[in-house]
């Protein structure tokens, strides 16, 4: 890191400046990537949950129509 | 953070006996994701209108030190992560002080997030903090500077917070013990600071520049760097409080589908 | 704070008139011979903490490779040792109410729940004094360069106002840990950084007791630390009973 800090013209320094505000941005990029995997898990269940409701429905109107004919 | 923190309430037999633990009633005790959205995005687009200007007051506006050169600009950085973090903890303190006094789930969810976020910027305090001890003194740690040795030991303290919580099993126990906690620490954080301060005031001086005395260009940039960091921490708290929020309506949701 | 009148415990009615109860005084007194009976029963926590103590002592004399230590280096061997110990005797302080149901049974009685925190620190204060007892002049045995005699007195005012501060300390970790599962763990990872102003002020008062030098010259500890000892104590001394009601609910 101090070589490429050596590089850059201006300060010996600059290397570290980056440094800090490369591991600030990073952090903040790692959360929002773990928020946008949960969010696809939560998308996920969503669709389950919407396919689970259609079929119990089903059934429900099934179950209603067999009664009737009875 | 993961669904572990607040499993599902058992189910009792009798609502009436327990009402607390009816999903009707842990339903209710939420609102909707609508509301909450709507300050989230108000809050988004000030931070992603404050960081950039905060970056380009700090690189382009704020003279570059005497003493330290163009390093001194981690302070920037550093101070305002560290003192969100302090307030952030703080904060849980007080969530946790309403969670004990009203009994309200929310108020737990809130300190919660609010500690967690704070943990996250706090690694962000200490890594930026060595760092610049590093381009300063040349070590990646020095004990002589008595902000990173509190946030260690504060950081520390507060890395049990997730472990406490996940050893409990009972969920009324589990948030009430965490508040518990959050209030201890929370008190904790400030007179941590003080002892940290005595302990190494006699014995050298600051390495990494106080933030007293300073010039007004300087002041003013550290101050939108400041407001732009707590920005973030806003945004990103109410970002998880209502990503954690739709997950339990979720739950709930799939849980009395389920029982069809 | 008084609860007895306000908040009934769970699960019982107090609301029947009866004659007044205990007070707290004698709340804590039954529970702290309660406590200190068991202890001189079993010895399960004591003679443990005295042990590891004086065994800690060999082991640093290994681990440093030198005969005698003074001044920084013996504060810190000391309150290192001291330390680690009283996390033996955090770890069992609730464990047996925890196992055999004492809580449910406190919980029942109409008396101020703050009593439990009251003696249980007490009872820790009397095994931390216990362990000192043993542990200093084992140190000033085995380690220690200068001779105990000349400035036991302020040695002791430390050993005092630190083990009022670790006894409250440890008794609410203790509290908040003993119904997790990983108790034995988290009991000392919740308790040493909440502890460590207290370790601060400790060493820093006992180093200049501990240092080779003429009668004349010993001066008393410094009391800044002295102060800062006793400020942490009753900080914490008022948080703790703030918020241990909130810890034994059911």
């Amino acid at each position: 890191m101090t070589v490429l800090a050596t590089s850059i013209p201006g300060s010996s320094n600059n290397g570290y400046v980056a440094a800090a505000y490369i591991v600030f941005f990073a952090i903040i990029l790692i959360y929002v990537a773990i928020m946008a995997l949960r969010l696809t898990r939560v998308e996920r269940s969503l669709r389950e949950l919407d396919e689970r409701e259609q079929h119990a429905r089903q059934e429900e109107t099934h179950q209603t129509r067999e009664r009737e004919t009875v | 953070m993961s669904s572990r923190t607040f499993p599902p309430e058992k189910r009792s037999e009798n609502p009436e006996i327990s009402p607390q633990r009816s999903s009707k009633r842990e339903l209710r005790g939420f609102r909707t994701d609508t509301q909450h959205g709507r300050g989230l995005r108000t809050l988004s687009i000030a931070t992603v209108a404050a960081i950039p200007i905060a970056l380009a007051l700090v690189f382009f506006y704020a003279p570059i030190e005497a003493e330290e050169g163009f390093l001194q600009k981690i302070f920037y950085l550093h101070v305002p992560l560290a003192i969100v973090t302090l307030c952030g903890f703080v904060l849980g303190g007080l969530m946790a002080i309403m969670h004990l006094r009203t009994r309200e789930r929310n108020w737990d969810l809130r300190s919660y997030v609010a500690i967690h976020m704070s943990l996250i910027f706090g690694v962000g305090t200490l890594i930026t903090g060595s760092i610049w001890a590093r381009g300063s003194w040349g070590h990646w740690w020095v004990w002589s500077e008595p902000t990173l040795v509190s946030f260690l030991i504060i950081m520390l303290l507060y890395a049990t917070y997730q472990p406490l919580r996940f050893a409990i099993e009972d969920p009324e126990r589990q948030a009430r013990y965490a508040s518990v906690f959050a209030i201890v620490a929370g008190a904790f954080v400030p007179l941590n600071f003080l002892a940290v301060r005595l302990s190494t005031e006699y014995l050298h001086p600051r390495v990494l520049g106080s933030s007293s005395n300073l010039p007004a260009k300087m002041a003013f940039t550290f101050f939108v760097s400041l407001v732009a960091v707590a920005l973030l921490f806003a945004t990103l708290c109410s970002y998880e409080l209502t990503a954690k929020r739709t997950r339990m309506l979720l739950k709930a949701r799939s849980r009395i589908l389920g029982f069809r | 704070m008084s609860a007895v009148s306000e908040r009934p415990p769970a699960g019982s009615d107090t609301r029947r008139p009866r004659a007044s109860p205990p007070g707290i005084a004698a709340t804590v007194g039954a529970l702290l011979r309660k406590e200190l009976l068991v202890e001189l029963r079993t010895l399960e926590s004591v003679p443990g903490m005295s042990l590891f103590a004086v065994t800690t002592f060999v082991v640093f004399h290994f681990a440093l490779n030198q005969n005698t230590v003074s001044g920084d280096e013996a504060a810190g061997i000391l309150w290192v040792t001291l330390l680690f110990a009283a996390m033996l005797g955090v770890n069992r302080l609730f464990v047996a109410d925890q196992d055999q149901g004492g809580f449910d049974a406190f919980l029942l009685a109409p008396v101020d729940r703050s009593a439990m925190l009251l003696a249980k620190a007490l009872a820790l204060f009397a095994y931390l004094a216990v362990l000192e007892l043993v542990a200093v002049p084992a140190f000033g045995l085995l380690l220690l360069a200068p001779p105990l005699g000349q400035t036991l007195p302020d040695l002791l005012l430390v050993l005092v106002l630190a083990d009022l501060g670790i006894a409250v300390i440890g008794t609410l970790v203790a509290a908040l840990a003993v119904q997790t599962r990983a108790r034995d763990l988290l009991g000392p990872l919740l308790a040493l950084p909440l502890l460590v102003p207290i370790v601060i002020g400790a060493a820093r008062a006992s180093s200049p007791l501990l240092v080779l030098a003429h009668p004349a010259e010993v001066g008393g500890p410094p009391i800044r630390w002295l102060a800062t000892l006793a400020l942490y104590d009753l900080v914490f001394g008022l948080i703790a009973y703030a918020v241990f009601d909130f810890l034994l609910e059911d």
